[in-house]
This record gives structure tokens, sequence and C-alpha cells, in this order.
């Protein structure tokens, strides 16, 4: 039985299908990566993971427990902490409030002081800004605080939703630099990205997403090598 | 002169008393982004809360307070989470939910029309009263202790709400939903447990402040309308949302209706207020203590 187990999901915003008939499983200690254009359903998988979008049918198993009708507070939980697109910080608080508010789950809150300890090792930067409202950082700074505020919740399965989106190119590289950290450090991590070059690089497998159905899963570095991903994401 | 400074402490200590009747107004708008129409009943039924509570067991009218703030907490929390809750689910992606508004009218004209039913009409005063009327006499000025006492509360609640949201794991829990809803949700937090919370407190406040009113202010089913109104005006001149501005939009506000007097007719301290409350709204329309980022 893998980590996470996704069997036969289909989501609907409204009467609209996004997610057709998916199933995927990454297992524990894994990087995978979800690939494809906009619109392809990769953050509504996502959302459908951490449970803000709650799938019609199908299943969604995380260590053996069902999660496709829990909260996403129940979710969060369990372990599987969800990186939103575009960071999402509380804008008018603290970089050290976001932070604290990343650890609000019980299981983080018990060990957050060491966490934070650990996030701001990871990310000396935010230590310098901690007193600063997070509507006052710059981009990538902000990207920084969204990772760490994911990391405070002591994720067993951290999910992130284009972590490089709008950031300069150096900073994108900081930012996997980063990710490759993490998973070292012994975090499942599964990244939805469109640089597609950067993160099946870093990942273990990966998964192509095309109009809310997988069309193409492997090895990274298969699908690295893949025709089709080749002239349809990298421009080869 | 003296006349001046003795009308000038009446009336900060009168406005604070608004301001602590408008906190639980301001905390609820900040979080649930809902005008709560209700704000004023829930103060009218803290009211009469305090006023049988005290009537009933002949305890010191301040003593009310251990029954009416909790008891109040509970009312506004099962309020959101039966009444209220059910309207916001069905309106998950909108940020300020406009049918919510509607449903507080509802309540407000309930709850105004059920006292009336049960209470009747008529004012009602605390009997044997030990602040009524008691004074303070400093030099040649007069102070009125029951307001001197109000003004107290009101500055320890709003510091004491102050507080919770900014060092409390729940009270960040709180002001991070304000923010983000959704985004707090990935947090692990509950939102519409938050949303009950929010609500509790704001209508717990509406107990503290009744509790400071009932001694030296009728109780009646219409009581609220005329917080309700004053409410609205100093929350939106302080900042809405904004704790501290609810403090002092109340003080603002008190102060022209007591030093008002002095030079014009009373009738005319009104105007003063409402023109007062327009030209915030057009030189800085988040309020005094407003965040321009926001609301």
């Amino acid at each position: 039985m893998s980590f996470l187990e996704v069997k036969h999901l289909d989501v609907f915003y409204g009467d609209v299908q996004v997610i057709f008939d998916l199933s995927m499983h990454v297992d524990e200690g894994e990087v995978v990566s979800i690939i494809g254009g906009n619109g392809a359903g990769k953050s509504t998988l996502l959302k459908a993971l951490s449970g803000l979008v709650p799938p019609r049918s199908g299943e969604i198993l995380f260590q053996g427990r069902a999660l496709h009708r829990a909260p996403p507070e129940e979710i969060v939980e369990e372990g599987i902490v969800h990186v939103p697109e575009g960071r999402r910080l509380f804008s008018l608080m603290s970089v050290k409030d976001n932070l604290i508010v990343g650890a609000y789950n019980r299981r983080a809150d018990a060990v957050k002081d060491r966490t934070l300890g650990e996030v701001y090792e990871l990310f000396p930067r935010l230590k310098e800004r901690e007193a600063q409202m997070a509507l006052t950082l710059s981009g990538g700074e902000q990207q920084m605080v969204a990772i760490g505020r994911g990391l405070m919740a002591k994720p067993r399965l951290l999910m992130l939703d284009e972590p490089s989106l709008g950031l300069a190119p150096i900073l994108v590289k900081s930012i996997f630099d980063t990710l490759k950290k993490i998973a070292q450090a012994g975090t499942t991590v599964l990244l939805v990205e469109q640089d597609v070059k950067h993160s099946l690089s870093l990942s273990h497998r990966g998964y192509v997403l095309e109009h809310g159905r997988i069309v193409l899963e492997g090895p990274a570095a298969d699908l690295l090598n893949d025709p089709h991903v080749k002239t349809a994401y990298l421009g080869l | 002169m003296l006349f001046l400074i003795e009308d000038a402490i009446n009336g900060i200590l009168m406005g604070s008393i608004y301001g602590l009747t408008a906190l639980g107004l301001t905390v609820i708008f900040g979080v649930l982004k809902v005008i709560n129409f209700a704000h004023g009943s829930l103060l009218m039924v803290s009211m009469y809360a305090a006023y049988w509570t005290v009537a009933l067991t002949g305890w010191h009218p301040y003593l009310a307070l251990v029954i009416v703030a909790p008891a109040m907490f509970v009312f506004g929390y099962y309020l959101q989470d039966i009444v209220i809750k059910p309207i916001f689910k069905a309106e998950q992606d909108v940020r300020e939910p406009i049918t919510v508004i509607i449903v507080t009218t509802g309540v407000w004209y309930i709850l105004d029309n059920l006292t009336l039913l049960l209470f009747g009409p008529q004012y009602r005063t605390l009997q044997d009263n030990p602040l009524r009327g008691r004074m303070l006499e400093i030099g040649q000025m007069l102070i009125s202790v029951p307001k001197l006492w109000g003004f107290a509360a009101a500055v320890l609640t709003a510091s004491g709400l102050y507080l919770f949201f900014q060092k409390t794991r729940l009270g960040r829990a709180v002001r991070a939903t304000s923010l983000d809803r959704q985004a707090a949700s990935l947090m692990g937090i509950n939102q519409y447990k938050v949303y009950n919370i929010a609500f509790g407190i704001g209508t717990a406040t509406a107990g503290i402040a009744a509790v400071t009113l009932v001694p030296f202010y009728n109780v009646f089913p219409t009581v609220g309308v005329l917080f309700d109104i004053k409410g609205f005006i100093i929350v939106v001149l302080g900042g809405l949302g904004s704790i501290g501005g609810a403090l002092l939009g109340g003080i603002i506000i008190g102060l022209i209706e007591s030093v008002g007097p002095q030079f014009m007719t009373a009738t005319w301290t009104e105007a003063i207020v409402y023109g007062l409350f327009l030209l915030v709204l057009f030189v800085k329309p988040s309020g005094l203590f407003g965040v321009r980022y926001d609301w």
C-alpha cells in the first residue's frame, strides 16, 4: 500500500468536470511532480487532496486512511499540507505570526518553537524580517514564508502549487535548491509546476496531466527524454 | 471653564461606553466581513439579562457580569452556528456575503419583538440600585461613578481583546481567518468554528457593555436601536475592524455630544457628529485607525 493513494478521482466545479477518473500514488520519501499546461487541472487536484474542493467520487487514501470526505483541517492534522498557488500569505500579519499560524494543528503546535528555529535556519532572511508585515516582502521572500509556513505544519506530505510562479530565474533556482533540501531531510513532496525542467530534475517520478486526465507517467528521467514532453513542455 | 472640563470628562466616559457597545460590532465585522444589524438587539437582550439577574438575585449590579458575559458568548456562538453559518456555507466563495446582513436584520426584528411580547413596552430601571446617581466630587466637578466604571470596563475589554488577538493561538487563528479564510483552512483552522467564536466574543462584549449600562440606563425593547446607529458611526469613524478605533471613535462622539451643548443647541451636536462622519468618509474612507490595504 502506498503512502498516498488516489483512486478514480472525479472533481467538479459546479457542473463542470475538471478531473476525470484520475488515479495516482506517492510513496513515502518520494518527490513526485505533476506537470501540465494552464487549465490542465493541476491546482484542482491539489485542492481536492487538501479538502478545499471535495471530490464528487473516487477515493483518497493517506497512510491507509480515507480522506476524500474529510474537511481541510482534518487533512492537515493527518499531515497533508498544501502550499497554495500565489502564496496566499496573511498579508497584515507579521512574518513570524504567519509562520506560527502555520503550526496551528495540534501535532505541530506542540513543537512549534523548534520548527520555527529550523525554518529560520533554512531561510535566514525570514529571521531578519520576522517583525515585518507579510505584504511588505518581495515576491521571493513571500514564497519563502509560504514554504516556511507549510513546513511549520510538520507535513508528512508537502504539496506545493507553482512555488516558482512569478519569480526571477535566480530566485527560481534558489527555491528549487530549498525544495531539494526539504526532500533530502525526509519530507515527501508532491510538486505541481509549469517549470518542467527544474521540477522533473528534482523528482523521482512524474505525472503529465492534460485536460484533467493523466496522459503519461513514469520516472522523472524518462519523462524528461519523452518526445511528447520535450515538444509540448520543454519547447525542444 | 470648569463646566467645560467637567463636560469633557463625562463625555469621554460616556463615549468610551459607546465604544464598548461598538466593540463587538467591529470584531464581528473584522472577522466575518459582515455588518451585524442584530448587534443592538444583542445589546438589548444583554441588558434584559443583566436587569433580570440583578432584579431576581438582588446582587450588586456589576456582579451580573459573571452570568451575562458567558451567557451572551454562548448565545452568540450558537446564533452564528445555527442561523448564520448555513448562509455562509451557501455563499462560500463570496468575500463579503451580503445575504448574511439580511439574516442579521431578521434576527434584530425577531429579538426586539420577542422581547416586546415577553416583557412589554415599559421602561425598567433597577430598584435599590447602589450606583444610581452616584457622583464623585473632584473640587467643584461632579463625575458620574457608574460611567467611570464603564470607562474602566471599556479600556480593560479593549486591551483584553487586543492581547487575545495578538498573543494567543486562537487569536492568531481568528486574525488569519479574517485575512484569508481559504488559506486559513489550509493551516488546519476550522473557519466556521472561528466564526462562531468571533460571534460569541462580539456578543459577550455587548454583554459587558450591558452590565455597565444597566445601573444608569433604562431597559426597554428598542433600547438597542439607539446604540446600533451610534455603533455603526463609531466603527466606521474609527476604522472597521479596529479595536482601538472603536474606543476612540466612541470617545469622539461622546465628547461632541457633551461639550457641544455648551456652545449650541443640543440638537445641533447630532449634525456635527454626522458631518464629521461624512468628512471622514470623504477624506479617509478606511476610518481614522483603519488599515488602508484592506476593507
